[in-house]
């Protein structure tokens, strides 16, 4: 194969497989892609388990657990595609830990209340299903089958979400101020995980081509918009946004400007919990060299054994 | 009977309840992903077995004395303070290092299998059928504990005296699982409930033939803890209530 050949391949909605030829730059934008992803899946274990050890029912907590542990298995099949590019997982983690990797900067905002859970469940997992759907189809085999598993986890991680939500919102007004306050603090981060405005995303062409990526940033944001806020009134929260309302000649709703220097002062490492997230996976690895150390010495004494 | 059933099963829920809290406060913070995901496998595990028991004991205590308000599974994990909670004190040891959380596991795990064997005899039918639920997912609990001793211990030079290290902060705290008292005296005689010193050789066994394969020498029996199943709990108990505690304590009666 070649790239015109690749190319007509492709757009023939035709899948490529890990020994299939393909451009440099086609593996490059899917080990970064696939790998970024891995890295958003692990970090973003760590807001919600922020609250495993004071989620306010049994119930809750054993709810709370299988999601974030369906995360690190996201995490897992995600590292395993980007392995079958021909990278290494321990590597590309490296890269997480020194900061030279991204992972979605959404997990740079802290939990501050049990509703923060709701709020990443319902919007925070409903975005992400928003851009993953499409991820389902794309031309790359591993990713798609792999997005296919976690797509299904998601969508009932969301309705979790929304559980907690519609409970909270029927409860005290305690608990309606907090599901209220953790609307406004997740709502624009929220939108922001859709990525910059078209004209300003610079892979996106490419990837469009590649048919790794179906809808264009701010469609997908369009989407997940007029799907959310009538979820929204339905539990009787105000979105933070005194610029949003329907417009009957779109179909669509308007709504107000995104403040894109928060998001890249998040991205560059500006938001609030970018350090502490940083610090809790390199805590947890370097806490942990001498248990994987022990688990590899004594693979091989037994492999050694075996074959002796 | 029913009173006796029900301190009789809260001290299992108690067990699996205060385990399932130290191991949730693991997750995300693993030596690698795959261990995260199994740590947090058996802490919901627990947390579920957790729930049948406490739930079992809140109905068995409303059947004794049915002018008090009934207590589900939450009432007790949420509105107890410490003196009243019954687990041993193993469960509540720190998650410390990673040795140390094998080190519980793998010594708890053990007794665990044993206790919910025998409970599968249990003349009462809820109890019988939990237990014959847990044991499977005890099974496989002590499974995976066993195999990282055998990591630890085999592993390497440092990894062996981290594991040697961790079984004996954890030792003393293993005699008050057999602890005979009126309260299993009366349940294993009446068929509903068992006799823990009976579980003690299969125990000795078990951990034996593993730390032997470990390459780990089994800690002195010098000095036991205990008081867990009398209430009499360590320092660290009551901030580990503090924490779990906090939102039912803060907004009483709420639903969440």
């Amino acid at each position: 194969m070649n790239s015109t050949l690749f190319d007509a391949y492709v757009a023939d909605e035709k899948k490529i497989e890990p020994k299939d030829w393909m451009p440099d730059a086609y593996r490059k934008t899917l080990v970064r892609q696939i790998s970024q992803h891995a890295h958003s899946e692990v970090v973003g274990m760590l807001p919600e388990a922020n609250w495993i050890s004071r989620a306010p029912s049994l119930k809750r907590k054993a709810i709370l657990m299988a999601k974030v542990q369906d995360e690190a298995g996201h995490g897992l099949y995600l590292y395993s595609a980007a392995e079958t590019l021909g990278v290494e997982r321990d590597d590309l983690y490296l890269d997480l830990l020194e900061g030279k990797a991204k992972y979605s900067s959404i997990f740079n905002y802290p939990t501050q209340n049990w509703a923060d859970i709701g709020a990443i469940g319902w919007l925070v997992d409903g975005a992400a299903i928003m851009n993953q759907v499409p991820l389902c189809k794309c031309s790359y085999g591993p990713y798609a089958r792999a997005m296919v598993r976690v797509c299904k986890e998601e969508s009932f991680h969301q309705r979790q979400g929304f559980q907690i939500m519609l409970v909270m919102t029927e409860g005290s007004a305690e608990q309606k101020a907090m599901a209220q306050d953790a609307m406004n603090r997740w709502w624009w981060p929220a939108l922001m995980m859709f990525g910059p405005p078209d004209g300003d995303s610079p892979n996106s062409a490419q990837s469009m081509k590649w048919n790794i990526k179906r809808f264009s940033n701010d469609e997908l944001r369009q989407k997940f918009v007029d799907m959310t806020v009538p979820q929204a009134e339905l539990i009787g929260l105000t979105v933070p946004d005194a610029d949003l309302k329907w417009n009957e000649q779109t179909g669509h709703y308007d709504f107000g400007e995104i403040d894109w220097s928060e998001f890249k002062r998040v991205i560059k490492g500006g938001g609030p919990c970018n350090v502490e997230r940083l610090a809790a996976c390199n805590k947890a690895w370097n806490d942990g060299a001498w248990v994987r150390q022990a688990a590899t010495a004594y693979a091989e004494k037994k492999s050694s054994n075996a074959t002796r | 009977m029913s009173k006796d059933q029900f301190e009789y099963v809260l001290r299992a829920g108690d067990d699996a309840l205060i385990l399932g809290q130290q191991l949730g406060l693991l997750t995300g913070h693993g030596p690698v992903i795959e261990e995260d995901i199994a740590l947090t496998n058996i802490g919901l595990d627990q947390i579920g077995q957790a729930r049948a028991w406490l739930s079992l004991a809140g109905r068995l205590e409303h059947a004794a004395s049915s002018e008090l308000t009934l207590r589900d599974e939450d009432a007790l994990t949420f509105l107890r303070d410490a003196p009243e909670f019954c687990n041993c004190l193993l469960v509540e040891r720190p998650n410390g290092d990673f040795g140390d959380t094998i080190a519980r596991q793998f010594l708890y795990d053990n007794y665990a299998v044993l206790w919910l064997e025998a409970m599968t005899a249990s003349s009462n039918d809820e109890m019988a059928g939990i237990a014959a639920k847990s044991v499977k997912e005890a099974r496989y609990h002590l499974q995976h504990s066993s195999r990282w001793v055998l990591r630890l211990g085999d592993g390497t030079t440092e990894s062996h005296s981290r594991m040697q290290a961790s079984l004996g902060r954890m030792w003393p705290y293993v005699n008050e699982l057999f602890d005979v008292d009126e309260l299993t005296t009366r349940a294993a005689s009446e068929g509903w409930g068992v006799d823990p010193s009976k579980l003690r050789s299969a125990w000795d066994a078990g951990v034996n033939a593993v730390l032997a394969e470990a390459t780990l020498s089994r800690p002195d029996d010098d000095f036991s803890m205990r008081g867990g199943r009398t209430g009499s709990h360590t320092e660290a108990f009551g901030f580990m209530l503090a924490e779990m505690q906090f939102l039912q304590r803060a907004y009483p009666d709420c639903n969440w």
